[in-house]
């Protein structure tokens, strides 16, 4: 364990603070001092990333290059995708997406990629998510919070029972799934926290857990309430329930849910959530087909379940790497390079596509295979995090995203 | 650096190295702890040929086949019988669930009873540095078959069999997708090719060749191509298994399909191989199993598994050492860990995973899962067995598990599973038992003003040391 004291540490969480956040979802919600109170506007930041690189090509199929059906055979995505502007159209299964593109509230950049990603997938993943020298264990994310200081309302939460590596980091942050509630105001919690007093793994670990627990039930039973035609206080543990699976349902649940937390005055303003499943080396089509319907109802969860906050969000939805230009030979694609990344919120600017098309013409692949990238991913990091999240330009060339001066941020998408 | 007394080593040995203690276990390792753990490492496994696929299962995998294609195919042709047909496919279905729920809940139930823990952590360190994930039901039935075929009998072995054996069974073939891999000039591609124009593309998949190097041998960092990674996937294309049509008896057996195979030469990572057919693919992964980075590679892995996850160096040169110095015997690599001084630092300092922290809750008790049921709560804390995330497998580090939702999903199971296994037992005895030298004073006097029994249990299964190893 190399648990580092986290700068921001909240006060420990005593049991009569838990109480009355247990009883009463006051006092013990309160993370940052009166200064989040104080905060006019909540700027808010949903980060998805979807593991195993998803193809970009799919996403957004290049309707309009040359080139992009031959390559793609029986996988192209032609007549069926959502038409968007000739050049480009979007996977039938984003209706959600097309919609918010419509409304300019959605952009996309279709050609991004970190520096050197690689094949394959686990570094890769590394990178996207650490965005530094390979002995960085802390995430982009976390040091992005870390920069914004003390007193700043930004709250850090991840969606899923494993931390992903982009939140980790000396901020210490939350982590929630869906499941089998524990009773916050039992005894047992409480002897454990105190058994954890001196634990810097645990003691953080459990009074962050308890703290979102509370959230989480208060939350919950308000969906409850608001989808049940009697509520009852059972229907909060049903519904959490009915969050789990691979269902667009359960997405859509699962997005509003998590959109509670977001609208909880001390909840969480900067979220991650990772989707697996895209690494579709065969049977590409029908894969992609279920998980873009579940990444599209979760952006409508997401956006719903803001309601008029979904103005002050943005929602961010990335991969890894892309895969290959040409299909292979069980009707999916390889490891790639380039691949699309999705831009979404209220507060959008309406604008282009985010970034050059390079093209898919022969000459024009990377290494004769891959989609090749026009735009370094961490420019639209630091474009988020700049405009968006108030982030120091110095700090975001420097310790955020270390040696990346050369990577200017995208600027002026909100 | 100095060894911790015996009573501690007795402690750090059923903990650390093995799976958690039972009752009476650390006493039985009091006497010589490095002894109890090198006995472990010289069990001999079960002789004869495993068969890749038991019998039983290859006759369900097949009755669930067919069952399905019968029905897709009235199906198709709106065929009222398919109706008829449809218990039939959710019968042989039930048949296979109920099979692979018996696999998981096999494999939970050893870990907790078995008295050779660390043989079997390390049995599951391998099969998880070869993760094979679940997904459609017929590649979820080849996992347990894998672990006790391919994985199991070579842990103690050599790791070019070990890894032989893992690379060419149908689970991982599958996983994969190697199955459908053909070389772009094989005659079974010509074939193809002067076929009907709407036959489709048969080709490349570069999938199993990718994560032999990343993942299984010299790693990431190993020093190959992407080159590389195409010429290794052009070796192996021809490895398959004999498919659900093929006879039971012969179901899931490695099968080399020549006529798919991509003929001529091969260069992979600077060595060309001339040799032609199975032999090509097979030469090169055993020159993988012997290169240096990947003996390096899996040392670190060892230790961060072992040890920390930040392990001492000197550790990882004693396994490196041994593994260079025995050709990668793996029984000798596991007395390196076992016999270095680096490995019983008295602080813990690996978090337990989930499924590490609920095998060792019930060899604390000396209970075991009875139920698939038994075992849903690993799905909430993200560690459902059989269902690794990606070929990397499960991670290993504290910063991955030891998050405010996975403490509370820890919380939420003991609160539920403590009242009820504890019975007439006193947590005390319990807690001495399961931790000895390693329970510190502060949970001790916890579980003893416990205000219940259950109250107690749950104390000592959520407390620093034993949420540690």
């Amino acid at each position: 364990m190399t648990a580092s004291a986290p700068i921001f540490a909240s006060p420990p969480l005593s049991r009569r603070r838990l109480l009355a956040a247990g009883a009463g979802l006051g006092l013990g919600l309160q993370m940052w001092g009166s200064s989040a109170l104080a905060a006019p506007q909540r700027r808010k930041f949903v980060l998805v990333i979807l593991r195993g690189a998803a193809d970009g090509l799919s996403i957004t199929p290049p309707v309009g290059d040359g080139a992009y059906a031959a390559l793609r055979r029986e996988l192209a995505i032609t007549d069926a995708a959502l038409p968007l502007d000739g050049d480009f159209g979007l996977h039938p299964e984003l209706k959600i997406v097309h919609r918010l593109i419509g409304a300019g509230q959605g952009r996309f950049a279709p050609a991004v990629a970190m520096p050197a990603a690689g094949r394959s997938h686990f570094e890769a993943q590394d990178r996207l998510e650490a965005a530094a020298g390979d002995d960085v264990s802390s995430g982009w994310l976390n040091r992005a919070m870390a920069s914004l200081g003390r007193g700043a309302p930004v709250e850090g939460l991840s969606v899923g029972p494993v931390a992903p590596l982009v939140l980790r980091g000396q901020v210490a942050t939350s982590s929630w799934s869906p499941g089998r509630a524990v009773e916050t105001a039992a005894r047992l919690p409480m002897l454990v926290q105190d058994l954890y007093a001196d634990d810097p793994l645990l003691g953080p670990a459990l009074a962050r857990g308890l703290k979102t627990e509370v959230l989480a039930q208060a939350n919950l039973a308000r969906l409850a309430a608001d989808t049940a035609d009697t509520p009852e206080a059972s229907n909060a543990a049903r519904l959490s329930r009915t969050l789990q699976g691979d269902s667009p349902d359960a997405a859509g649940r699962l997005g509003a849910a998590v959109a509670g937390f977001m609208g909880e005055e001390t909840g969480a303003d900067t979220v991650a959530i990772s989707l697996d499943g895209f690494d579709t080396h065969a049977n590409q089509a029908g894969a992609l087909t279920r998980r873009l319907a579940y990444v599209d109802a979760l952006v409508g969860g997401l956006e719903a379940g803001l309601g008029g906050s979904w103005r002050d969000t943005m929602v961010l939805v990335v991969t890894e790497f892309g895969r290959t230009a040409r299909i292979n030979g069980t009707l999916g694609t390889d490891h790639g390079t380039a691949s699309t990344a999705l831009v979404l919120g209220g507060g959008l600017k309406p604008g282009g596509i985010i970034g050059d098309w390079p093209g898919l013409h022969e000459a024009r692949l990377f290494e004769n295979r891959d989609l090749t990238p026009t735009t370094d991913l961490r420019s639209l990091f630091k474009g988020v995090l700049a405009d968006h999240m108030g982030v120091d330009r110095r700090a975001l060339d420097t310790t955020i995203f270390p040696d990346s001066a050369a990577a200017a941020p995208i600027l002026g998408l909100v | 650096m100095a060894l911790p007394d015996r009573d501690l080593q007795a402690a750090i040995a059923a903990t650390r190295f093995g799976l958690g203690a039972r009752p009476d276990e650390i006493a039985a390792a009091q006497g010589d702890p490095q002894g109890f753990l090198l006995a472990q490492t010289r069990r001999k496994a079960a002789s004869g040929q495993i068969r890749a696929l038991p019998l039983e299962r290859a006759e369900a995998l097949q009755n669930f086949r067919q069952a399905q294609a019968a029905f897709l195919k009235a199906n198709r042709q709106q065929d009222r019988k398919a109706r008829d047909l449809q218990p039939e496919v959710n019968a042989a279905r039930t048949v296979l669930r109920d099979q692979i729920a018996a696999d998981v809940l096999e494999r939970a139930a050893r870990g907790a009873t078995t008295d050779a823990g660390f043989a079997e952590r390390w049995a599951l360190f391998w099969a998880n540095h070869f993760s094979v994930g679940a997904g459609n039901f017929v590649r979820t039935a080849t996992i347990g078959p894998y672990e006790a075929a391919a994985i199991r009998p070579h842990v103690f072995g050599r790791f070019a069999d070990l890894l032989a054996a893992a690379e060419t069974h149908p689970a991982m073939l599958l996983y994969l997708d190697q199955n459908g891999s053909v070389g772009p000039d094989s005659p079974l591609a010509q074939r193809m090719a002067r076929g009907k124009a709407a036959q489709r593309q048969v080709g490349l998949n570069e999938n199993l060749a990718r994560e032999i190097l990343e993942l299984h041998t010299v790693g990431v960092n190993g020093g190959y191509t992407q080159a590389d990674v195409t010429e290794f996937a052009r070796a192996l294309t021809g490895l398959t298994f004999r498919g659900f049509n093929a006879p039971a008896e012969e179901v899931g057996e490695t099968y080399f399909r020549q006529i798919a195979h991509q003929p001529g030469p091969r260069s992979v990572m600077g060595v060309v191989y001339e040799v032609e057919g199975e032999a090509q693919a097979l030469a090169i992964l055993k020159d993988l199993a012997a290169r240096p980075q990947t003996a390096q590679f899996i040392s670190a892995k060892i230790a961060r598994h072992f040890v920390a996850d930040d392990p001492p160096p000197a550790l990882v040169a004693r396994l490196e050492a041994a593994w260079r110095d025995t050709d990668g015997a793996l029984d000798q690599v596991a007395a390196a860990l076992i016999t270095a001084p680096e490995a019983w630092a008295p602080e813990p300092a690996k978090f337990k995973t989930p499924y590490e922290f609920m095998i060792s809750s019930w060899r604390a008790v000396g209970d075991a899962p009875r139920r698939p049921a038994d075992l849903t709560m690993l799905t909430a804390m993200g560690h459902r067995p059989f269902y690794a995330p990606s070929p990397e497998g499960w991670p290993d580090e504290a910063a991955a598990w030891a998050t405010p939702d996975g403490v509370i999903k820890r919380l939420v199971w003991t609160q539920d599973y403590a009242p009820r296994a504890i019975g007439a037992a006193d947590p005390s005895n319990i807690a001495v038992e399961a931790l000895g030298a390693r329970l510190s004073p502060a949970t001790a006097t916890a579980v003893a003003r416990a205000e219940s029994r259950g109250e107690g249990l749950a104390l000592l299964l959520m407390s620093p040391e034993f949420q540690r190893r």
